[in-house]
Protein backbone atom coordinates (compact mmCIF):
# COMPACT_ATOMS: atom_id res chain seq x y z
CA UNK A 1 0.00 0.00 0.00
CA UNK A 2 1.87 3.04 -0.91
CA UNK A 3 0.07 5.85 -1.60
CA UNK A 4 0.24 9.63 -1.58
CA UNK A 5 -0.53 10.47 2.00
CA UNK A 6 1.73 7.64 3.25
CA UNK A 7 4.52 8.72 0.75
CA UNK A 8 3.92 12.06 2.01
CA UNK A 9 3.74 11.40 5.84
CA UNK A 10 7.58 9.10 4.93
CA UNK A 11 8.98 11.86 3.74
CA UNK A 12 8.21 14.56 6.11
CA UNK A 13 9.34 11.98 8.63
CA UNK A 14 13.12 11.33 6.83
CA UNK A 15 13.41 14.90 6.30
CA UNK A 16 15.60 15.84 9.10
CA UNK A 17 18.00 12.63 8.83
CA UNK A 18 18.15 12.78 5.27
CA UNK A 19 19.05 16.93 5.20
CA UNK A 20 21.74 16.24 8.17
CA UNK A 21 23.36 13.23 6.19
CA UNK A 22 23.75 15.31 3.15
CA UNK A 23 25.29 18.18 4.56
CA UNK A 24 27.33 16.04 6.12
CA UNK A 25 28.69 14.95 2.67
CA UNK A 26 28.42 18.52 1.28
CA UNK A 27 29.02 20.94 3.81
CA UNK A 28 26.51 23.50 2.07
CA UNK A 29 23.37 24.10 3.10
CA UNK A 30 21.60 24.38 -0.73
CA UNK A 31 23.14 21.77 -1.84
CA UNK A 32 22.11 19.48 0.95
CA UNK A 33 18.56 20.84 -0.19
CA UNK A 34 18.38 20.63 -3.74
CA UNK A 35 19.69 16.97 -3.48
CA UNK A 36 16.87 16.16 -1.06
CA UNK A 37 14.61 17.84 -3.37
CA UNK A 38 15.56 15.92 -6.13
CA UNK A 39 15.63 12.65 -4.31
CA UNK A 40 12.19 13.70 -3.15
CA UNK A 41 10.76 14.07 -6.61
CA UNK A 42 12.59 11.09 -7.46
CA UNK A 43 10.73 9.01 -4.90
CA UNK A 44 7.68 10.50 -6.05
CA UNK A 45 8.18 9.00 -9.48
CA UNK A 46 9.56 5.63 -8.25
CA UNK A 47 7.96 4.05 -5.27
CA UNK A 48 4.56 4.55 -6.46
CA UNK A 49 5.46 1.97 -9.07
CA UNK A 50 8.14 -0.08 -7.12
CA UNK A 51 6.55 0.17 -3.80
CA UNK A 52 8.10 1.59 -1.03
CA UNK A 53 12.06 1.18 0.22
CA UNK A 54 12.70 -0.80 3.52
CA UNK A 55 14.56 2.48 4.98
CA UNK A 56 13.46 5.71 3.29
CA UNK A 57 15.82 7.67 4.71
CA UNK A 58 18.36 5.66 3.13
CA UNK A 59 17.31 5.66 -0.04
CA UNK A 60 16.23 9.17 -0.05
CA UNK A 61 20.44 10.21 1.21
CA UNK A 62 21.57 7.21 -1.54
CA UNK A 63 19.71 9.13 -4.34
CA UNK A 64 20.33 12.50 -3.14
CA UNK A 65 24.09 12.25 -2.60
CA UNK A 66 24.53 10.55 -6.26
CA UNK A 67 22.49 13.30 -7.69
CA UNK A 68 24.62 15.64 -5.86
CA UNK A 69 27.76 13.99 -7.44
CA UNK A 70 26.65 13.66 -10.78
CA UNK A 71 25.98 17.44 -10.37
CA UNK A 72 29.40 18.03 -9.18
CA UNK A 73 31.09 16.27 -11.67
CA UNK A 74 29.28 18.29 -14.38
CA UNK A 75 29.91 21.22 -13.55
CA UNK A 76 33.93 20.64 -13.08
CA UNK A 77 33.40 19.33 -16.71
CA UNK A 78 32.20 22.25 -18.08
CA UNK A 79 34.69 24.45 -15.85
CA UNK A 80 37.16 22.35 -16.76
CA UNK A 81 38.45 21.96 -13.13
CA UNK A 82 38.88 18.21 -12.11
CA UNK A 83 38.92 18.59 -8.11
CA UNK A 84 36.98 15.25 -7.44
CA UNK A 85 39.52 14.77 -4.97
CA UNK A 86 37.94 17.35 -2.88
CA UNK A 87 34.56 16.20 -2.51
CA UNK A 88 33.18 13.16 -0.69
CA UNK A 89 33.84 10.05 -1.18
CA UNK A 90 32.88 8.10 -4.35
CA UNK A 91 29.38 6.81 -4.26
CA UNK A 92 30.54 2.62 -4.39
CA UNK A 93 28.34 1.52 -1.34
CA UNK A 94 24.77 -0.21 -2.15
CA UNK A 95 21.48 1.29 -0.44
CA UNK A 96 21.84 -1.46 1.64
CA UNK A 97 25.86 -0.75 2.60
CA UNK A 98 24.94 2.45 3.43
CA UNK A 99 21.91 2.04 5.89
CA UNK A 100 23.79 -0.29 7.97
CA UNK A 101 26.78 2.54 8.59
CA UNK A 102 23.60 4.59 9.46
CA UNK A 103 24.02 3.78 12.79
CA UNK A 104 22.03 5.56 15.84
CA UNK A 105 24.93 7.60 16.55
CA UNK A 106 25.98 8.92 13.21
CA UNK A 107 22.23 10.13 12.40
CA UNK A 108 21.76 11.28 15.76
CA UNK A 109 24.83 14.03 14.96
CA UNK A 110 23.53 14.89 11.89
CA UNK A 111 20.40 15.65 13.01
CA UNK A 112 21.74 17.74 15.48
CA UNK A 113 24.11 19.00 13.31
CA UNK A 114 21.85 20.37 11.33
CA UNK A 115 19.32 21.86 14.18
CA UNK A 116 22.31 23.69 15.31
CA UNK A 117 23.13 25.30 12.27
CA UNK A 118 19.76 26.74 12.20
CA UNK A 119 20.51 28.13 15.67
CA UNK A 120 23.82 29.46 15.23
CA UNK A 121 24.43 31.97 18.28
CA UNK A 122 25.32 35.06 14.85
CA UNK A 123 21.57 34.47 14.11
CA UNK A 124 18.75 36.46 16.03
CA UNK A 125 16.04 34.51 17.59
CA UNK A 126 12.99 35.27 14.94
CA UNK A 127 15.79 34.50 12.00
CA UNK A 128 16.82 30.80 14.20
CA UNK A 129 13.31 29.84 14.52
CA UNK A 130 12.29 31.01 10.75
CA UNK A 131 15.02 28.98 9.38
CA UNK A 132 14.33 25.94 11.78
CA UNK A 133 10.87 25.67 10.52
CA UNK A 134 12.25 26.20 6.73
CA UNK A 135 15.20 23.50 7.28
CA UNK A 136 14.17 21.02 9.18
CA UNK A 137 10.25 21.22 9.53
CA UNK A 138 10.34 21.98 5.81
CA UNK A 139 7.23 24.18 5.92
CA UNK A 140 7.18 26.34 3.06
CA UNK A 141 8.22 30.07 3.40
CA UNK A 142 4.60 31.20 2.77
CA UNK A 143 3.56 29.03 5.72
CA UNK A 144 5.92 30.54 7.82
CA UNK A 145 5.96 33.94 6.54
CA UNK A 146 2.33 33.61 7.49
CA UNK A 147 2.70 32.54 10.85
CA UNK A 148 5.11 35.43 11.64
CA UNK A 149 2.61 37.75 9.71
CA UNK A 150 5.21 39.00 7.24
CA UNK A 151 5.05 39.06 3.57
CA UNK A 152 6.17 35.76 1.77
CA UNK A 153 8.75 38.35 0.04
CA UNK A 154 10.15 39.76 3.30
CA UNK A 155 10.34 36.47 4.50
CA UNK A 156 12.31 34.81 2.25
CA UNK A 157 14.79 37.73 2.69
CA UNK A 158 15.09 36.95 6.09
CA UNK A 159 15.69 33.44 5.50
CA UNK A 160 18.05 33.87 2.64
CA UNK A 161 20.19 36.21 5.01
CA UNK A 162 20.10 33.74 7.71
CA UNK A 163 21.55 31.29 5.30
CA UNK A 164 24.18 33.60 4.45
CA UNK A 165 25.37 34.28 7.63
CA UNK A 166 25.65 30.40 8.75
CA UNK A 167 27.60 29.61 5.66
CA UNK A 168 29.91 32.73 6.56
CA UNK A 169 29.77 31.39 10.09
CA UNK A 170 31.52 27.57 9.85
CA UNK A 171 29.98 24.91 11.84
CA UNK A 172 32.43 22.51 12.79
CA UNK A 173 31.73 19.04 10.67
CA UNK A 174 33.91 16.48 12.55
CA UNK A 175 31.80 14.06 15.25
CA UNK A 176 31.28 16.62 17.86
CA UNK A 177 33.06 15.58 21.60
CA UNK A 178 30.66 15.60 24.99
CA UNK A 179 30.81 19.36 25.65
CA UNK A 180 30.38 20.39 22.50
CA UNK A 181 27.33 17.79 21.67
CA UNK A 182 25.70 19.17 25.54
CA UNK A 183 26.25 22.92 24.04
CA UNK A 184 24.56 22.34 20.79
CA UNK A 185 21.48 20.59 22.74
CA UNK A 186 21.50 23.23 24.50
CA UNK A 187 20.78 26.00 22.14
CA UNK A 188 18.51 23.58 20.26
CA UNK A 189 16.73 23.49 23.09
CA UNK A 190 16.37 27.20 23.71
CA UNK A 191 15.24 27.76 20.08
CA UNK A 192 12.11 24.77 20.20
CA UNK A 193 11.66 26.87 23.69
CA UNK A 194 10.73 30.13 21.86
CA UNK A 195 9.18 28.78 18.97
CA UNK A 196 7.15 27.34 21.24
CA UNK A 197 6.32 30.06 23.26
CA UNK A 198 6.08 32.25 20.00
CA UNK A 199 2.79 30.20 19.04
CA UNK A 200 1.79 30.03 22.70
CA UNK A 201 1.87 33.90 23.27
CA UNK A 202 1.98 35.56 19.83
CA UNK A 203 3.90 38.33 20.23
CA UNK A 204 1.82 39.96 17.56
CA UNK A 205 -1.48 40.03 15.23
CA UNK A 206 -4.89 38.88 15.55
CA UNK A 207 -4.33 35.58 16.68
CA UNK A 208 -3.09 35.11 20.21
CA UNK A 209 -2.68 31.35 19.87
CA UNK A 210 -0.58 30.04 17.09
CA UNK A 211 -1.73 26.09 17.49
CA UNK A 212 0.73 25.47 14.37
CA UNK A 213 3.94 26.72 15.87
CA UNK A 214 2.78 25.06 18.81
CA UNK A 215 2.49 21.48 17.71
CA UNK A 216 5.89 21.51 15.29
CA UNK A 217 8.06 22.67 18.41
CA UNK A 218 6.53 19.48 20.20
CA UNK A 219 7.03 17.58 16.72
CA UNK A 220 11.03 18.91 17.11
CA UNK A 221 11.33 18.25 20.71
CA UNK A 222 10.04 14.56 20.43
CA UNK A 223 12.67 14.33 17.29
CA UNK A 224 15.21 15.27 20.23
CA UNK A 225 13.92 13.35 22.50
CA UNK A 226 14.01 10.28 20.51
CA UNK A 227 17.50 11.00 20.01
CA UNK A 228 18.58 11.33 23.20
CA UNK A 229 16.62 9.25 25.17
CA UNK A 230 17.69 9.55 28.41
CA UNK A 231 18.32 13.47 28.76
CA UNK A 232 16.06 14.56 31.49
CA UNK A 233 15.97 18.29 30.30
CA UNK A 234 15.04 17.24 27.12
CA UNK A 235 12.28 15.06 28.89
CA UNK A 236 11.74 18.71 31.10
CA UNK A 237 11.60 20.50 27.86
CA UNK A 238 8.62 18.06 25.93
CA UNK A 239 6.74 17.46 29.56
CA UNK A 240 6.49 21.17 29.76
CA UNK A 241 5.45 21.85 26.29
CA UNK A 242 2.88 18.97 26.20
CA UNK A 243 1.42 20.25 29.78
CA UNK A 244 1.66 23.77 28.24
CA UNK A 245 -0.42 23.18 24.84
CA UNK A 246 -2.84 20.31 26.39
CA UNK A 247 -4.72 24.03 27.62
CA UNK A 248 -4.98 25.21 24.18
CA UNK A 249 -8.47 24.53 23.23
CA UNK A 250 -9.53 26.16 27.19
CA UNK A 251 -7.23 29.88 26.82
CA UNK A 252 -9.88 31.67 24.50
CA UNK A 253 -13.43 31.87 24.42
CA UNK A 254 -15.29 31.75 21.35
CA UNK A 255 -14.52 35.72 20.67
CA UNK A 256 -10.89 34.84 21.13
CA UNK A 257 -10.75 36.62 24.35
CA UNK A 258 -8.13 35.57 26.71
CA UNK A 259 -9.30 32.73 29.99
CA UNK A 260 -7.13 33.06 32.85
CA UNK A 261 -5.91 29.70 34.07
CA UNK A 262 -8.35 30.26 37.16
CA UNK A 263 -11.29 30.62 34.92
CA UNK A 264 -10.70 28.18 32.88
CA UNK A 265 -13.03 24.69 32.05
CA UNK A 266 -10.91 22.36 33.20
CA UNK A 267 -12.43 19.49 30.96
CA UNK A 268 -11.31 21.10 27.56
CA UNK A 269 -7.80 20.55 28.55
CA UNK A 270 -6.47 17.51 26.66
CA UNK A 271 -5.92 14.58 28.98
CA UNK A 272 -4.25 12.54 26.36
CA UNK A 273 -1.18 15.24 26.49
CA UNK A 274 -1.26 16.28 30.07
CA UNK A 275 -0.85 12.01 30.97
CA UNK A 276 2.59 12.24 28.84
CA UNK A 277 3.36 14.84 30.19
CA UNK A 278 3.32 13.88 33.65
CA UNK A 279 4.41 10.57 32.51
CA UNK A 280 7.86 12.42 31.47
CA UNK A 281 8.22 14.63 34.39
CA UNK A 282 8.36 11.54 36.56
CA UNK A 283 10.51 9.79 34.47
CA UNK A 284 12.71 12.91 34.40
CA UNK A 285 12.89 13.63 38.19
CA UNK A 286 14.24 10.24 38.89
CA UNK A 287 17.48 11.07 36.96
CA UNK A 288 17.73 13.47 39.90
CA UNK A 289 19.75 15.96 37.38
CA UNK A 290 17.50 19.19 38.25
CA UNK A 291 17.21 21.37 35.44
CA UNK A 292 15.35 24.73 34.72
CA UNK A 293 13.07 22.95 31.86
CA UNK A 294 12.16 20.13 34.36
CA UNK A 295 11.41 22.28 37.40
CA UNK A 296 8.90 24.78 34.63
CA UNK A 297 7.16 21.27 33.89
CA UNK A 298 6.58 20.65 37.64
CA UNK A 299 4.94 23.70 38.08
CA UNK A 300 2.80 22.90 34.49
CA UNK A 301 2.23 19.65 36.36
CA UNK A 302 0.76 21.07 39.88
CA UNK A 303 -1.70 22.70 37.56
CA UNK A 304 -2.41 19.72 35.41
CA UNK A 305 -3.46 17.74 38.25
CA UNK A 306 -6.34 19.41 40.00
CA UNK A 307 -9.62 19.56 38.95
CA UNK A 308 -10.03 23.09 39.78
CA UNK A 309 -8.71 26.32 40.84
CA UNK A 310 -9.19 26.83 44.34
CA UNK A 311 -7.17 22.94 44.96
CA UNK A 312 -3.82 24.62 43.27
CA UNK A 313 -1.06 23.60 45.22
CA UNK A 314 0.10 27.38 45.51
CA UNK A 315 2.87 25.87 48.37
CA UNK A 316 4.24 24.15 45.72
CA UNK A 317 4.40 26.12 43.03
CA UNK A 318 5.98 29.12 45.80
CA UNK A 319 9.13 26.06 46.33
CA UNK A 320 9.65 25.18 42.22
CA UNK A 321 9.82 28.59 41.63
CA UNK A 322 12.57 29.58 44.28
CA UNK A 323 14.47 26.56 43.26
CA UNK A 324 14.40 28.06 39.91
CA UNK A 325 14.94 31.33 40.77
CA UNK A 326 18.22 29.53 42.23
CA UNK A 327 19.05 27.97 38.95
CA UNK A 328 18.23 30.45 36.95
CA UNK A 329 17.43 33.61 38.19
CA UNK A 330 15.63 36.23 36.26
CA UNK A 331 13.43 38.78 36.75
CA UNK A 332 10.49 36.72 35.02
CA UNK A 333 11.00 34.12 36.96
CA UNK A 334 10.52 36.21 39.82
CA UNK A 335 7.41 37.56 38.51
CA UNK A 336 5.83 34.46 38.29
CA UNK A 337 6.84 33.67 41.89
CA UNK A 338 4.68 36.62 42.80
CA UNK A 339 1.66 34.84 41.61
CA UNK A 340 2.44 32.30 43.82
CA UNK A 341 2.91 34.16 46.67
CA UNK A 342 -0.39 36.32 46.40
CA UNK A 343 -2.11 32.96 46.78
CA UNK A 344 -0.14 32.02 49.37
CA UNK A 345 0.55 35.18 51.61
CA UNK A 346 -1.17 37.80 49.91
CA UNK A 347 -1.43 40.90 47.49
CA UNK A 348 0.97 42.87 49.98
CA UNK A 349 3.98 40.59 49.99
CA UNK A 350 3.79 39.83 46.22
CA UNK A 351 4.04 43.15 45.49
CA UNK A 352 6.81 44.29 47.38
CA UNK A 353 8.43 41.08 45.84
CA UNK A 354 7.72 42.34 42.33
CA UNK A 355 8.33 46.53 43.01
CA UNK A 356 12.41 45.78 42.51
CA UNK A 357 11.91 44.55 39.27
CA UNK A 358 10.11 48.03 37.81
CA UNK A 359 13.39 48.94 36.19
CA UNK A 360 14.49 45.28 34.76
CA UNK A 361 10.85 45.08 33.15
CA UNK A 362 10.08 48.05 32.46
CA UNK A 363 8.61 47.37 29.09
CA UNK A 364 7.26 44.21 29.75
CA UNK A 365 3.42 43.36 29.39
CA UNK A 366 2.91 40.84 31.85
CA UNK A 367 4.60 42.92 35.12
CA UNK A 368 1.96 45.47 34.75
CA UNK A 369 -1.18 43.28 34.57
CA UNK A 370 -0.01 41.28 37.51
CA UNK A 371 0.63 44.79 39.05
CA UNK A 372 -2.64 46.47 38.41
CA UNK A 373 -4.45 42.84 39.76
CA UNK A 374 -2.32 42.87 42.54
CA UNK A 375 -3.34 46.88 43.90
CA UNK A 376 -6.78 45.66 42.84
CA UNK A 377 -7.18 43.49 45.76
CA UNK A 378 -5.37 46.12 48.13
CA UNK A 379 -7.96 48.03 46.97
CA UNK A 380 -5.18 50.61 45.29
CA UNK A 381 -8.03 50.86 42.38
CA UNK A 382 -6.27 54.67 41.54
CA UNK A 383 -2.63 53.03 40.66
CA UNK A 384 -4.05 49.90 39.40
CA UNK A 385 -5.39 52.13 36.44
CA UNK A 386 -2.44 53.48 35.93
CA UNK A 387 -0.41 50.04 35.95
CA UNK A 388 -3.19 48.91 33.31
CA UNK A 389 -3.43 51.51 31.50
CA UNK A 390 0.50 51.29 30.85
CA UNK A 391 -0.12 47.25 30.07
CA UNK A 392 -2.74 48.07 27.18
CA UNK A 393 0.47 50.04 25.71
CA UNK A 394 2.37 47.35 25.73
CA UNK A 395 -0.04 44.19 25.05
CA UNK A 396 1.13 42.45 22.23
CA UNK A 397 -2.15 41.06 20.24
CA UNK A 398 -5.33 42.64 20.55
CA UNK A 399 -6.75 39.68 23.19
CA UNK A 400 -4.32 41.12 25.49
CA UNK A 401 -5.32 44.46 24.99
CA UNK A 402 -9.06 43.32 25.38
CA UNK A 403 -8.24 41.41 28.40
CA UNK A 404 -7.19 44.36 30.29
CA UNK A 405 -9.64 46.42 29.06
CA UNK A 406 -11.87 44.47 31.21
CA UNK A 407 -10.19 45.02 34.31
CA UNK A 408 -10.72 48.85 33.54
CA UNK A 409 -13.86 48.52 32.95
CA UNK A 410 -14.92 46.58 35.80
CA UNK A 411 -12.81 49.37 37.57
CA UNK A 412 -14.31 51.87 36.05
CA UNK A 413 -17.94 50.16 37.39
CA UNK A 414 -16.71 49.46 40.77
CA UNK A 415 -16.17 53.58 41.24
CA UNK A 416 -19.26 54.30 39.52
CA UNK A 417 -21.28 53.43 42.58
CA UNK A 418 -19.30 54.23 45.37
CA UNK A 419 -18.84 57.77 43.77
CA UNK A 420 -22.70 57.55 44.17
CA UNK A 421 -22.77 56.64 47.93
CA UNK A 422 -20.52 59.22 49.11
CA UNK B 1 -9.12 -18.71 21.62
CA UNK B 2 -7.73 -15.16 22.37
CA UNK B 3 -5.61 -13.54 20.17
CA UNK B 4 -3.69 -10.27 20.41
CA UNK B 5 -2.99 -7.62 17.62
CA UNK B 6 0.10 -5.90 18.34
CA UNK B 7 0.60 -2.62 16.19
CA UNK B 8 4.21 -1.72 15.45
CA UNK B 9 4.97 1.20 13.25
CA UNK B 10 7.54 3.54 12.89
CA UNK B 11 7.68 5.94 15.55
CA UNK B 12 8.78 9.17 12.97
CA UNK B 13 6.05 8.47 10.84
CA UNK B 14 3.20 8.35 14.02
CA UNK B 15 4.39 11.66 15.31
CA UNK B 16 4.58 13.49 11.82
CA UNK B 17 1.01 13.08 11.47
CA UNK B 18 -1.22 15.85 12.25
CA UNK B 19 -3.83 15.79 15.48
CA UNK B 20 -6.59 16.18 12.94
CA UNK B 21 -4.95 12.73 11.23
CA UNK B 22 -4.44 10.67 13.99
CA UNK B 23 -7.91 12.01 15.50
CA UNK B 24 -9.39 11.26 12.02
CA UNK B 25 -7.99 7.31 12.16
CA UNK B 26 -8.56 6.94 15.94
CA UNK B 27 -12.30 7.38 15.13
CA UNK B 28 -12.40 5.03 11.86
CA UNK B 29 -10.16 2.82 14.33
CA UNK B 30 -13.20 2.87 16.93
CA UNK B 31 -16.00 2.09 14.42
CA UNK B 32 -14.21 -1.19 13.89
CA UNK B 33 -13.91 -1.69 17.57
CA UNK B 34 -18.03 -0.87 17.66
CA UNK B 35 -18.30 -4.04 14.89
CA UNK B 36 -16.20 -6.17 17.16
CA UNK B 37 -18.14 -5.36 20.52
CA UNK B 38 -21.66 -6.08 18.59
CA UNK B 39 -20.08 -9.76 18.05
CA UNK B 40 -19.11 -10.01 21.97
CA UNK B 41 -15.29 -10.86 20.75
CA UNK B 42 -13.82 -7.74 22.13
CA UNK B 43 -11.31 -7.24 24.89
CA UNK B 44 -8.94 -5.05 26.18
CA UNK B 45 -7.71 -2.79 24.11
CA UNK B 46 -4.13 -0.23 25.12
CA UNK B 47 -2.56 2.46 22.95
CA UNK B 48 1.03 2.81 24.40
CA UNK B 49 2.32 6.26 25.08
CA UNK B 50 5.78 7.00 22.87
CA UNK B 51 8.39 5.01 24.00
CA UNK B 52 10.08 8.35 24.63
CA UNK B 53 8.28 7.61 27.68
CA UNK B 54 9.05 4.15 28.12
CA UNK B 55 11.61 2.65 30.97
CA UNK B 56 13.45 -0.78 30.98
CA UNK B 57 14.40 -2.69 33.52
CA UNK B 58 16.98 -5.53 32.25
CA UNK B 59 17.07 -8.58 34.93
CA UNK B 60 20.54 -9.47 35.71
CA UNK B 61 23.06 -9.64 39.13
CA UNK B 62 21.73 -6.03 39.72
CA UNK B 63 18.68 -4.68 37.59
CA UNK B 64 19.50 -2.58 35.10
CA UNK B 65 16.98 0.64 34.48
CA UNK B 66 17.36 2.22 30.50
CA UNK B 67 15.95 4.90 29.49
CA UNK B 68 13.89 4.88 25.69
CA UNK B 69 13.34 2.53 23.41
CA UNK B 70 14.72 -0.51 23.82
CA UNK B 71 16.72 -0.73 20.98
CA UNK B 72 16.67 1.06 17.95
CA UNK B 73 14.28 -0.53 15.75
CA UNK B 74 12.54 0.72 12.95
CA UNK B 75 9.06 -0.23 14.32
CA UNK B 76 7.89 0.64 17.77
CA UNK B 77 5.03 -1.05 19.64
CA UNK B 78 2.56 1.33 19.57
CA UNK B 79 -0.80 -0.36 21.01
CA UNK B 80 -2.74 -3.46 21.37
CA UNK B 81 -5.93 -5.14 20.78
CA UNK B 82 -7.31 -8.47 22.24
CA UNK B 83 -10.16 -10.34 20.48
CA UNK B 84 -11.90 -13.42 21.31
CA UNK B 85 -11.70 -15.06 17.97
CA UNK B 86 -12.69 -18.98 17.24
CA UNK B 87 -10.07 -19.74 14.53
CA UNK B 88 -6.40 -17.93 13.40
CA UNK B 89 -8.35 -17.39 9.92
CA UNK B 90 -11.09 -15.21 12.34
CA UNK B 91 -8.24 -12.83 13.86
CA UNK B 92 -6.73 -12.71 10.21
CA UNK B 93 -10.03 -11.18 9.32
CA UNK B 94 -10.66 -8.94 12.03
CA UNK B 95 -6.71 -7.38 11.86
CA UNK B 96 -7.64 -6.75 8.01
CA UNK B 97 -10.20 -5.01 8.94
CA UNK B 98 -8.01 -2.79 11.91
CA UNK B 99 -5.10 -2.51 8.80
CA UNK B 100 -7.49 -1.14 6.33
CA UNK B 101 -8.18 1.87 8.39
CA UNK B 102 -4.64 2.90 9.10
CA UNK B 103 -2.24 4.13 6.64
CA UNK B 104 0.80 2.18 7.01
CA UNK B 105 2.25 0.42 9.98
CA UNK B 106 2.42 -3.36 10.36
CA UNK B 107 -0.35 -5.77 12.94
CA UNK B 108 1.17 -8.79 14.48
CA UNK B 109 -1.09 -11.48 15.76
CA UNK B 110 -0.30 -13.23 18.29
CA UNK B 111 -2.18 -15.91 20.02
CA UNK B 112 -2.44 -15.29 24.13
CA UNK B 113 -1.54 -17.42 26.84
CA UNK B 114 -3.25 -16.60 29.66
CA UNK B 115 -1.44 -16.06 32.89
CA UNK B 116 -3.67 -14.64 35.76
CA UNK B 117 -2.81 -16.05 38.41
CA UNK B 118 -4.31 -12.87 40.37
CA UNK B 119 -7.57 -11.72 39.79
CA UNK B 120 -7.11 -8.31 38.46
CA UNK B 121 -8.54 -5.29 39.74
CA UNK B 122 -9.02 -3.42 36.62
Amino acid sequence: MTDMAWIDAALTAARPQVLGALLRYFRVLDTAEDAYQEACLRALKTWPVKGPPRDPAAWLIFVGRNFALDEARRRNKQTGLPDEDDMAPEPQDTQAELADRLDESQYRDDILRLLFVCCHPELPATQQIALALRIVSGLTVKEIARAFLVGESAMEQRITRAKARITAADVPFETPGAPERAERLAAVSTMIYLLFNEGYSATGGNAHVRVPLCEEAIRLSRLLLRLFPGNSEIMGLLALLLLQHARAGARLDTENNIILLEDQDRSRWDSGLIAEGLALVEKAIRHRRVGPYQIQAAIAAVHSQVKNAAETDWAEIDRLYEVLEAIQPSPVVTLNRAVAVSKLRGPGDALAMIEPLAKKLEGYFYLFGVKGTLLIQLGRNEEARTAFNRAIALANTAAEAAHIRLHLDRLQKDSAPKAGHA
Amino acid sequence: MLYSILCYESEALAAGRTKQEDDAMMGRLANVLVKFKGEGKLGPVARLMPTTTATHIRSGKEAAIIDGPFAETKEQLLGFYVLDCPSLEDAIAAAKLLAAEKSHGTLEIRPVAVFNPVEPSL
